[in-house]
């Protein structure tokens, strides 16, 4: 067995773009350069400059401070999705694929059905029905999530329930619960960390969907999506004001998908 | 056929679930046909009345079984704003959004196939390197904002089309398709990056086996080595990657046609989210989801025609 890792120029990569990002995210929570609702009659649709480094949108508001809060968003409702998928998927898939049975039957096939729903559907039904906002979308997204990470944590405990070392943890008399999460739990980590890593590329992308299409996060409040949407109508006399956000979303998936990717 | 058999069964009960739950929370809102007909200001016992006359007071399973025989018989209901009938309103649009997905598709099989099978064979040298890091950017591009670039490249700098001139195909066939063929570009786009990466993994991982090695030591050459042997093998999880974009490329297209200005089913579905009209809200969605399921078991099927070691 070799130990000795060398790292791939990918995974550095990867590593450096998702470093920066996160940093961009923090730094957004903490201050950002413009006030992201102020107008500036003056400067509507500035091309970038020292002052403004993304320019400004139609309202003469700082596009790069908007895109801060934007990114700080998209990663907020991106971990809570990815979280609510992982926590679900978890528990459903170690249940099932530990137990197997009528349970396993039944659960299997309502997960067949959420997951023959596409995501954006599930998200759209949401919304006509508890009205538009971060937390609808979070909870949609978040169910939608949950099926697929059930299906790969079900196939790590099937895998690993007649392994040796399971049966003689059972042999010894460790409890159930404490065979699901402590035994085999960890074993199946590596498989779900990189699943874990794809679900929150998608769910930026699916967020970023649904604000361009004006059901995510309200405005005043700053998305990547919404700005794409909005720069739109200016994409002739403002490209920056597109490129910039689209840009940002571009780069937080391929940075995490570079590290996936790595870690296979 | 055992096989089709069940996969037939599973579609049909995973129909059935869908349509179920999304009447049930769609019967779970406030506010209710009679509500929308008469207006708030509309006096109790005229609700009541309403109501008596349109069954809207039997029991919930009498309702949703109703509709799904209506459902089924083309019978979507009735527009809460527009008071015309769903159908009436979609019919000449799913043509619209049916064709963009195909056209996608066809795009996709065109161009990752050659491309796939091409870096394949050069791998490791510069232009497969090339190839393979766009192909990483490409997959992070959401696929609207890959309409917005597409849109700014070829409909403002190079003049190609113009932005937001749609055509409806029932005037202008040709001017329709060579309007359509940007969106249906950006929708093909990330999915034309994945399966080319995927094809080009599996047919290097093919190419490792004991059976290409035999077949290369009884005399063939690289290239009916590659065609007749490792690609027959190696194309399996390219199709399965596939059927599952055909179901992505139609719900795709809801985003897609707002960036390229295209009056197709996305459009309808969003206008009446925001008009809360919930009959056409729940009919599209179920429409699309049918649609959804339905491709996914064509798919099962000819996966398992392709590839007959496939059994559940």
């Amino acid at each position: 067995m070799k130990r000795k890792k060398t790292y791939s120029p990918n995974f550095i990569m990867g590593l450096v773009i998702t470093g920066a990002m996160l940093l961009l995210v923090l730094a957004g929570f903490i201050y950002t350069p413009y006030d992201i609702t102020k107008m500036d009659s003056t400067a509507k649709l500035a091309a970038p400059s020292l002052k403004h480094l993304m320019g400004c949108d139609n309202f003469g508001r700082d596009i790069f401070s908007r895109v801060l809060k934007g990114m700080g968003n998209t990663f907020v409702i991106a971990a809570a999705t990815v979280t609510i998928g992982t926590v679900g998927g978890v528990i459903i898939g170690a249940f099932t694929g530990y137990f197997g049975g009528l349970l396993d039957e039944v659960l299997m096939r309502v997960n067949d059905v959420v997951f023959a729903f596409p995501s954006i559907l599930l998200a759209l039904v949401f919304v006509s029905i508890f009205g538009t906002g971060k937390y609808n979308v979070i909870g949609a997204l978040g169910i939608a999530f949950i099926p697929s990470f059930a299906r790969i944590v079900r196939g790590e405990f099937i895998k690993y329930r007649e392994m040796d070392y399971v049966k003689s943890a059972r042999l010894a008399g460790v409890g159930q619960l404490r065979i699901i999460f402590v035994h085999i739990l960890p074993n199946a980590m590596p498989v779900l960390l990189s699943s874990i890593m794809i679900g929150f590329n998608n769910a930026v992308l699916a967020e970023a969907g649904m604000s361009y299409l004006g059901i995510g996060v309200q405005p005043p409040s700053a998305s990547l999506g919404s700005m794409l949407s909005e720069s739109q109508t200016y994409l002739f006399s403002a490209p920056w004001y597109a490129l910039f956000p689209g840009l940002m979303i571009i780069l937080m998936v391929l940075g995490l998908s570079l590290l996936a990717d790595a870690g296979k | 056929m055992r096989y089709i058999g069940k996969k037939l069964a599973a579609m049909i009960i995973t129909l059935l679930c869908i349509s179920f739950l999304v009447y049930l929370a769609f019967d779970l809102i406030p506010g209710d046909a009679a509500l929308a007909a008469l207006g708030t200001d509309a006096t109790p016992e005229s609700l009541a009345a309403l109501r008596e006359q349109l069954g809207l007071n039997r029991p919930f399973l009498e309702r949703y079984l109703e509709w799904l025989v209506h459902f089924l018989c083309g019978d979507f209901g009735t527009s809460y704003k527009y008071h015309m009938p769903v159908a009436d309103m979609i019919v000449s649009k799913l043509p619209i959004t049916v064709i963009m997905a195909v056209i996608s598709f066809f795009m996709m099989v065109v161009i990752s196939l050659p491309v796939g099978i091409y870096t394949a064979k050069h791998s490791g040298r510069r232009i497969d390197r090339f190839v393979m890091a766009l192909n990483q950017v490409v997959m992070s591009v959401p696929h609207f904002f890959m309409g917005i670039l597409i849109t700014y490249l070829f409909g403002m700098l190079l003049k190609f089309f113009t932005p937001g001139g749609f055509v409806s195909y029932e005037t202008d066939f040709w001017g329709f398709l060579s309007y359509i063929i940007f969106p249906c570009f950006a929708i093909a786009l990330p999915k034309i990056a994945m399966s080319v990466k995927l094809l080009r993994s599996s047919c290097i991982e093919e190419s490792k086996k004991d059976y290409v090695r035999t077949a290369y030591s009884k005399g063939n050459n690289t290239n009916k080595v590659l065609y007749r042997h490792v690609l027959r093998n190696a194309i399996i999880p390219v199709i399965t990657l596939w059927g599952m974009t055909l179901a992505d490329m139609l719900v795709g297209s809801i985003v897609i046609e707002q960036v390229f200005n295209i009056p197709g089913i996305g459009r309808i579905l969003l206008t009446s989210i925001s008009y809360r009209d919930y009959p056409v809200v729940e009919a599209v969605i179920v429409l699309i989801a049918f649609v959804v399921i339905v491709t996914n078991f064509v798919v099962d099927v000819i996966y398992q025609l392709v590839d007959p070691r496939i059994s559940v």
